[in-house]
């Protein structure tokens, strides 16, 4: 269940630019990689291909628009903390499966290391940064508080956000819908029993007052 | 001499409340800053080029082209020509460039050549691994054969618990800045009061020279004590580019492959004894890797120490593998796997019930009464009498429940550890310690003894930790900060409220010694008529705060009563088996754990239950698998080196044994001991299940198919 879960759980959005994206576009597998077929496509590439040179784009982040140069080869992740410096989200597995870099792309949990930053224009991106204004606390964080579930507190943003994405659209989960929900999200110091509890707590705080912050 | 004792149970007004952690709202609003999240204006970022050969000799290195790429700063060889390489993932040169694209970019266009040379890099088949196995010599106690002899029942088994790597999240490395004589250096570790003169000593300058800071630190679990070569190429890198801070953290593949990892163990075990479950005699021959080094022999059998008769044999196996470092109580995990997986399978050989065979070896033990306990205590919490049933015979269908135990014991005596506190004109306090919190509550334990200590809310005290310029605290290895940095505090916070009674005393007309500081107050003992407020007493100190240190002197400790060392545990793992699928899912797993004095249950509780989360991740899906073809690291990554998800751990039902007893032995570390029984309880519950040992863990679907064929053929 859990491997299944892990990549099922979260309904990632279909960014139209990934990098597996890319490599689907360009009529080949991932075999080819080392073939030198790549470069070769890449080369024959139309015109209106993007790079390899830095491009200058918009991130409309938090309901507020900034604009940056980034290669177009830079992750949304990337762009956010190193560019923005919003460091809520963290890179832990760079490669799309623990879930620390989770922002809500237009509405739905995605990874940030998964999407490029180019192709993350036009859309709101939702980082934790804008959960709730500085001082204050989302009903989320605060459960997180509330029932200790976090430790070092690297893989915390991510869950939070994950969180939010899945109460949004599930504002009354079950505790198994719950662990389909944040299945996509991993914790190295085992705090799920914790985390678990969290979620329940938020979802009946977001009922009863409300997404506000406290 | 001042009285440090802790205050009596019932008069705590902090301690011993469950107070959430007070660094969680800055964690989970994503404002808490960990070193790798530091961004400046002028930062360079730098990479690591590494060997993909196991074990090579590098024969020509050509870094001209990289260094002539416009943005690169700085390149560095580690590695030079002549250098034999002992690992894949071997650091062979640096670079530093103005985005982290670009340094990657410059890696790739560094030439190396490289002689390839033989490599081993697999253990599970001691026969296989040629001229790399070194045996420790024989280790007898009693009269092995005799007892073997005369025993009544004889059990053996083969059981391997793999190596696992510490996969913390936040990777290792450093924000670092060498301008002129001072390094900045903003690491991810658990040693902030040592890890500088670490680097010093790399660097050959002085270690004035270094200053350390670190506020949030994103999980280290052994694998962060030392600056590393990435901390030391980090900072050279820096120097070469005029000072400009370098970021450089680990890539998650290189982390897997070289940045941590926790040795292999594996035996054959021969155990004999009664029928009536005593053991009598053990022999064990078991070998290990934890890299080029070889490995050392696990301290089995594990707490059962004191079996009259032993033999044991044990070999070092060296692998081009990236090298072993402490992995959450060290050693312990593997011992207690090997011990418990062969206690069970001595007891189903004998026809007992494993509670029955563990109660009846106590004695082989350092805490008879403490296990006696917990065995009944985690019996009944998970309602062992229903629920166990003789191995095997868990009835029809394809889905089989079972039970096992495993055991754990571990020290955690509080490190050496200075707390200096100061006691504002205007009532502030602040408490330094050069200390780190890893997420075990650290930043909150120091606040709550403060407050006891001071009579203030846990909000009136400052907590400054993660610099090494505050007075010297032990590293956080060994589940020893609780103890170190909760005496140092207490102390130190006994010591500054010594010095206020003197300046208040005249206004109360009572003597120094004669006060007491509760509630926001400083009184006449059991007189709050006669008493001042915390911040009008602080105004008698004039224009001059008070600065006195605490210190835990660990030789000295356990005669202040303030903390000791030296727990014992018993974990009870309820598991379903599918035998069609051969998939392991953990029911409820119970911990009953000895323990001390728990200044906040809340974040205790949250160490044992991340213990068993991580251990039922270890015992059912961590693996390093190496390639022996091409001598890599196979899953250097997160997606197939699998870690537990939220819904993979059951429900862990935690046991702390908090009585008054207990709580006389002063604090006691609690993050390692729930990890130690975990593997083996789980281990023991899935044979109990399918009626047939796996003898290996992590217990994946193959694994448990395969053992399923063996008892069917």
């Amino acid at each position: 269940m859990s491997t299944i879960n892990k990549r099922e759980g979260k309904e990632k959005a279909k960014p139209r630019f990934s990098r597996r994206g890319f490599l689907q576009g360009a009529g080949i597998g991932s075999g080819a990689i080392g073939t030198g077929l790549l470069e070769k496509n890449a080369q024959a590439a139309p015109a209106g291909v993007l790079g390899p040179d830095a491009v200058p784009i918009t991130l409309m982040v938090n309901g507020k628009p900034h604009k940056l140069t980034v290669e177009p080869r830079v992750t949304l992740l990337d762009a956010l903390r190193e560019k923005l410096n919003l460091t809520g989200a963290k890179r832990v597995c760079d490669r799309g499966t623990c879930g620390a870099c989770t922002v809500i792309l237009g509405g739905k949990a995605v990874y940030a290391c998964t999407v490029l930053a180019i192709d993350a224009q036009g859309k709101n991106i939702q980082t934790i940064e804008g959960l709730a204004p500085e001082g204050r606390l989302h009903p989320i964080s605060t459960a997180f508080v509330n029932n200790d579930g976090q430790q070092c507190g690297y893989c915390t943003p991510g869950m939070v956000m994950a969180a939010k994405a899945f109460l949004d659209r599930n504002p009354n989960p079950s505790l198994e819908q719950v662990y389909e929900g944040l299945a996509g999200n991993l914790c190295r110091c085992g705090t799920y029993m914790g985390v678990r509890k969290a979620v329940v707590e938020a979802a009946r705080t977001m009922r009863t007052k409300g997404g506000t912050h406290a | 001499m001042p009285e440090y004792r802790w205050p009596p149970m019932e008069k705590r007004r902090w301690m011993g409340k469950r107070i959430s952690r007070l660094d969680g709202p800055a964690k989970s609003s994503g404002r808490a800053k960990f070193s790798s999240d530091k961004v400046a204006p002028d930062m360079l970022y730098g990479a690591v080029l590494t060997s993909p050969y196991a074990h090579a000799k590098v024969t020509s290195i050509d870094t001209s082209e990289a260094e002539r790429m416009q943005g690169v700063t700085a390149v560095r060889v580690t590695a030079p020509a002549g250098t034999e390489i002992q690992w894949a993932g071997w650091e062979i040169a640096w670079v530093s460039a103005t985005s982290e694209e670009l340094a990657r970019d410059a890696i790739r266009k560094i030439k190396v050549s490289y002689e390839v040379l033989p490599h081993v890099v697999r253990e599970e088949d001691p026969g296989k691994v040629g001229n790399r196995s070194k045996p420790a010599g024989e280790q007898v106690t009693g009269d092995p054969d005799k007892a073997f002899k005369e025993a009544e029942v004889i059990s053996e088994g083969q059981y391997g618990i793999p190596v696992v790597t510490h996969c913390t999240f936040e990777p290792h490395g450093q924000v670092i800045a060498w301008k002129g004589d001072q390094i900045e250096y903003y690491p991810s570790t658990q040693a902030v009061s040592d890890i500088g003169n670490d680097l010093a000593r790399q660097l050959k300058i002085p270690a004035t020279q270094v200053h350390v800071q670190q506020e949030h630190m994103g999980g280290g679990f052994g694998s962060k004590f030392p600056s590393d070569k990435w901390g030391a190429e980090a900072a050279q890198l820096s120097k070469a580019s005029g000072g400009r801070p370098v970021k450089l953290f680990l890539e998650r593949a290189i982390d897997q492959q070289i940045a941590g990892c926790r040795p292999s163990h594996f035996a054959k075990i021969k155990v004999g004894g009664k029928k009536d479950g005593t053991i009598t005699v053990w022999e064990s021959q078991s070998w290990s890797t934890g890299g080029i080094g070889g490995g050392g022999m696990p301290p089995i059998p594990y707490v059962f120490t004191q079996i009259p008769n032993r033999r044991l044999n044990h070999m070092a196996i060296s692998l081009n593998t990236g090298p072993q470092r402490a992995w959450r109580a060290p050693n312990h995990p593997q011992a207690s796997f090997l011990t418990c997986s062969a206690i069970d399978d001595f007891a189903a050989k004998a026809g007992l019930d494993p509670l029955v065979v563990f109660e009846k070896n106590l004695s082989y033990t350092a805490r008879p009464e403490v296990y006696a306990f917990q065995l009944k205590k985690a019996a009944e919490l998970a309602e062992w009498k229903k629920l166990w049933h003789p191995r095997g015979d868990s009835g029809k269908g394809r889905i089989k429940r079972g039970l096992g135990i495993g055991i754990n014991t571990w020290g955690g005596a509080g490190h050496a550890s200075k707390a200096l506190v100061h006691i504002h004109p205007d009532g502030n306090v602040e408490i330094e310690i050069g200390s780190q919190d890893l997420g075990t509550g650290t930043r909150t334990i120091i606040a709550m003894v403060a407050a006891e200590t001071l009579g203030l809310p846990v909000t009136g005290v400052k907590v400054k930790i993660g610099d090494n310029r505050y007075p010297q605290s032990g590293a956080s290895g060994g589940s020893t900060t609780v103890g170190g940095v909760s005496s140092s505090t207490r102390k130190g916070c006994v010591n500054a409220l010594a010095k206020l009674f003197e300046k208040v005393a005249p206004a109360l007309g009572a003597p120094a010694d004669q006060l007491e500081a509760v509630d926001g107050k400083i009184q006449v003992k059991g007189n709050p008529a006669k008493s001042l407020p915390w911040k009008v007493a602080c105004q008698k100190l004039g224009s001059s705060k008070i600065s006195e240190m605490g210190e835990n002197v660990p030789r000295e400790a356990p005669k202040e009563g303030l903390n000791t060392g030296g727990v014992g545990g018993i974990g009870i793992a309820d598991v379903s088996v599918d035998t069609e699928t051969g998939i392991v899912r953990i029911n409820r797993f119970v911990a009953v754990q000895d323990c001390g004095l728990i200044i906040n249950p809340k974040t205790a509780e949250s160490q044992v239950f991340g213990a068993c989360t991580m251990a039922i991740s270890t015992a059912l899906y961590e693996e390093r698998i190496m390639d022996p073809v091409t001598g890599r690291m196979l899953n250097a990554d997160m997606e197939h080196y699998k870690l537990a998800g939220i819904a993979d751990i059951g429900e862990i039902v935690v046991h702390l044994d908090i009585r008054p007893e207990n709580d006389q032995r002063g604090v006691i570390g609690l993050g390692e001991p729930p990890i130690v029984g975990v593997a083996g309880a789980i281990a023991n519950a899935v044979t109990n299940a399918i009626g047939v040992r796996v003898p290996m863990v992590p217990l994946t679907p193959r694994r448990v198919i395969e053992a399923l064929e063996r008892r069917s053929a």
